[in-house]
């Protein structure tokens, strides 16, 4: 068991980070034309919607909370006087409300993905494959809730971070140790994550590391010049 | 003051036939692609009608272009920027496909290989996008073709706002048509570079061609409502919005667009415009409407002017642009005879494609006696379109300038007909809509002949001087991004697939 541990926990996360920055670094450079958000709104526009909405602020919440939850150091915590059966309870609160609203969007989408005719002509395999590894993800992750609920002293999230925040720090042997003894329902949705991390660079979810945030500040005409004078 | 460059087009509605040989030509040329079938970077229109996609001209629907905010600001109509990007996740003012139309073809191939049967077989459609049978193909790029639908449908035209008593002209005595091709309009003050969130939508500085760089394009599609003329269109395969590129790979060498160079009717005329860069800002902001046409007047320069020579040659425009500024036809017919008009100024994006507003049969012609006139000329009042429908159109409702210039091209008629018929120069009727006789010698060479060395003057871009070939060794030439790859390998790590390979979806024939 160990043995996986160290595989599946203190191995993997660093071939899957290795992935996702190498893939999307070579798919940046060499497929620009690939880079995209894939947007199917042309062929459907009622349910996209509704779905697209719903997932997309569902999961920007579940995004920044998952990293804002598990890399603030410990210390800082403590020095803003957050204790952490607190931070627990926050984190089921807020993990609950926003993977409930996106699991109403994620379940909108792949109804539409699946069954619209057109737009399940005009997709590719991934398409659904990562709406489904989405899918399996978010529900990982709702059960999770119902599984702390059953200790809330925010001992078992300690240890998460401090999995996360040991191998953000090659902390190796310290996050297998810290991760061992958790719930498997934690070590699957670890796993799925890593694994979506691995899937990144070649599915359409680079979209979001073009998050347009500099067309706020940007003027609004751009003028080329074809040949330098 | 800031002297810029631009190729502009005018289109003489008075002789468009409606052949759509534009069209085809372009479509043939560069969106015969899966993904565009639907897209027409031209396309012509029978008006009075919704036209392609539905209803583009109602802005209260569409949102496109730009408006005036309370602070006399000017602003998208979509929204400002962080509206723009709160509705990423879904744009609700981008159009459907069935707005356009959805893409279809027929099966011909049965045609060829049906059974012995009773009946004759026929080519039914399928579906583009869905590869299924269609039962009913219910719209198309052109279903109003020459005043198709019914006169109900039809009269949703924004241009009858303001037109007394629309509802005659429903009648089959009183209807009137024109055609209108239409194309991007590579406006001064574009709303699709504004709205693009990713900017990967610019305008060139040498040439003014607006394009999209499709390597940097991420398919956010607010261009596609941005832009009130919906001349950008989403390519549902690549997932990148395209448009018209004004052919400019032709245009560099200096030849006509493919629109312009097959149009059989000779009514396409493009020429270089030279404007001042620092006005347009305060052009597009201008208070009234009706002002707008005059306004972008105001923004052209006259290339005879020695100081805007000058200051061409300042900012580095090369004295073939400035020889071809000065034999401009669009700068003639815009500036000199004033006889094009923009289209629909009332967006704010001021237009560089022009159109000269088409003249039509006098009503009730039978009782020619009844018919106002005014010495030779009629009165426009009693011409078969109703000038207010044109003038929303051309000058965002201002009569004026639409009878002045449909009075030009009559007086022009009325004179070269005393000429050539009666061997008289009436210089009366010159007098009246205030033209010389040179210059209608010369409308009548541009308008009436209209030679290919008169109607296309675009001097060719530097490019030998420009580009160091010896950096351009090796590398590829027109590619659809992603470098040099051409697609060829079926397997891609990253799913990408080549534009230009179409996959045609196969069918099962039922019997």
């Amino acid at each position: 068991m160990s043995y996986f541990n160290t595989l599946a926990f203190g191995v993997y996360p660093y071939v899957a980070m290795a992935i996702l920055f190498i893939g999307s670094w070579i798919r940046y450079d060499r497929e620009q034309y690939s880079w995209k958000a894939s947007s199917s709104q042309l062929l459907e526009k009622e349910k996209l919607r509704m779905g697209s909405i719903l997932f997309h602020v569902g999961v920007l919440g579940i995004f920044f909370g998952h990293l804002f939850g598990l890399l603030t150091p410990v210390e800082i915590w403590h020095a803003i006087g957050v204790t952490a059966p607190m931070k627990q309870l926050v984190a089921m609160g807020a993990g609950g409300l926003f993977g409930l609203i996106c699991f109403i969007g994620l379940t909108i989408l792949i109804q539409r993905r699946l069954f619209n005719p057109r737009i399940r002509a005009t997709s590719k395999k991934m398409d659904i494959v990562i709406l489904f590894l989405l899918y399996a993800q978010l529900i990982l992750g709702l059960i999770s809730i119902g599984v702390s609920a059953g200790h809330l002293d925010g001992h078992e999230m300690m240890k998460l971070m401090m999995w996360a925040q040991n191998i953000m720090t090659l902390d190796l042997v310290d996050a297998v140790e810290n991760i061992s003894s958790v719930h498997w329902i934690f070590k699957m949705h670890i796993m799925l994550g890593m694994t979506l991390f691995v899937v990144f660079p070649f599915s359409r979810l680079v979209h979001m590391l073009s998050a347009p945030v500099q067309y706020v500040t940007r003027q609004h005409q751009i003028v080329r010049k074809r040949f330098a004078r | 003051m800031k002297v810029r460059a631009q190729i502009g087009m005018v289109l003489n509605l008075d002789k468009c036939i409606g052949c759509h040989t534009c069209s085809i030509t372009c479509k043939n040329v560069w969106t015969s692609r899966e993904g565009v079938e639907y897209a027409w970077f031209n396309n012509v229109e029978t008006k009075p009608g919704i036209g392609f996609p539905k209803e583009w001209e109602n802005q209260e629907k569409w949102n496109g272009g730009w408006k005036r905010d309370a602070n006399g600001k000017l602003q998208l109509k979509i929204g400002g920027k962080l509206r723009v990007l709160a509705n990423i996740f879904a744009n609700p003012d981008l159009p459907e496909i069935d707005d356009y139309y959805e893409p279809f073809d027929f099966d011909y191939q049965y045609l060829h290989n049906a059974p012995d049967k009773k009946h004759q077989p026929v080519a039914r459609p399928r579906s583009l996008i869905t590869g299924q049978r269609m039962e009913k193909i219910e719209w198309g790029p052109n279903w109003e073709e020459i005043l198709g639908t019914e006169f109900e449908k039809r009269k949703a035209d924004k241009n009858f706002d303001d037109v007394v008593q629309k509802d005659i002209y429903g009648q089959f005595e009183k209807t009137f048509m024109m055609y209108l091709p239409r194309l991007c309009e590579h406006c001064l003050n574009p709303a699709c570079v504004a709205a693009c969130p990713s900017g990967a939508i610019y305008k060139r500085e040498e040439d003014g061609i607006v394009l999209i760089d499709q390597e940097k394009c991420r398919g956010w599609r607010m261009c596609v409502s941005a832009c009130p003329y919906k001349k950008i269109y989403y390519n549902w395969k690549s997932g990148k919005s395209e448009k018209c590129i004004f052919c400019f790979p032709r245009i560099e060498a200096g030849q006509p667009t493919v629109c312009s160079e097959t149009c059989v009717g000779r009514i396409r005329y493009l020429g270089v415009l030279l404007y001042d860069a620092d006005k347009i800002e305060a052009a597009a902001m201008t208070p009234n409407e009706k002002d707008l046409y005059q306004s972008q007047i105001d923004l052209f320069l006259d290339p005879e002017d020695p100081q805007v020579i000058e200051a061409a040659r300042k900012e580095g425009i090369s004295d073939n642009w400035i020889k071809a500024a000065q034999r401009s036809p669009v700068y003639k017919m815009a500036m000199d005879w004033k006889v094009a008009l923009p289209l629909h100024p009332e967006y704010r994006t001021l237009p560089m494609v022009w159109y000269v507003p088409p003249l039509s049969p006098i009503q009730t012609a039978a009782q020619a006696g009844h018919v106002g006139m005014n010495g030779v000329i009629p009165d426009l009042k009693s011409l078969r379109i109703p000038l207010r429908y044109l003038a929303n159109l051309l000058t965002a409702g201002d009569e004026k300038p639409v009878e002045r210039a449909l009075e030009r091209m009559i007086a022009m008629r009325a004179f070269k007909r005393s000429q050539q018929v009666d061997g008289v120069e009436d210089l009366d009727v010159l007098q009246q809509v205030g033209l010389t006789a040179v210059q209608v010698e010369e409308m009548y060479r541009y308008m009436a002949l209209a030679n290919y060395e008169d109607r296309f003057v675009i001097p060719s871009s530097h490019t030998t001087y420009a580009e160091n070939a010896y950096d351009l060794k090796s590398s590829c030439g027109f590619s659809f991004g992603n470098g040099c790859g051409d697609g060829n390998n079926s397997v891609n790590l990253f799913g990408s697939q080549s534009a230009g390979v179409r996959q045609v979806i196969p069918v099962v024939v039922e019997e």
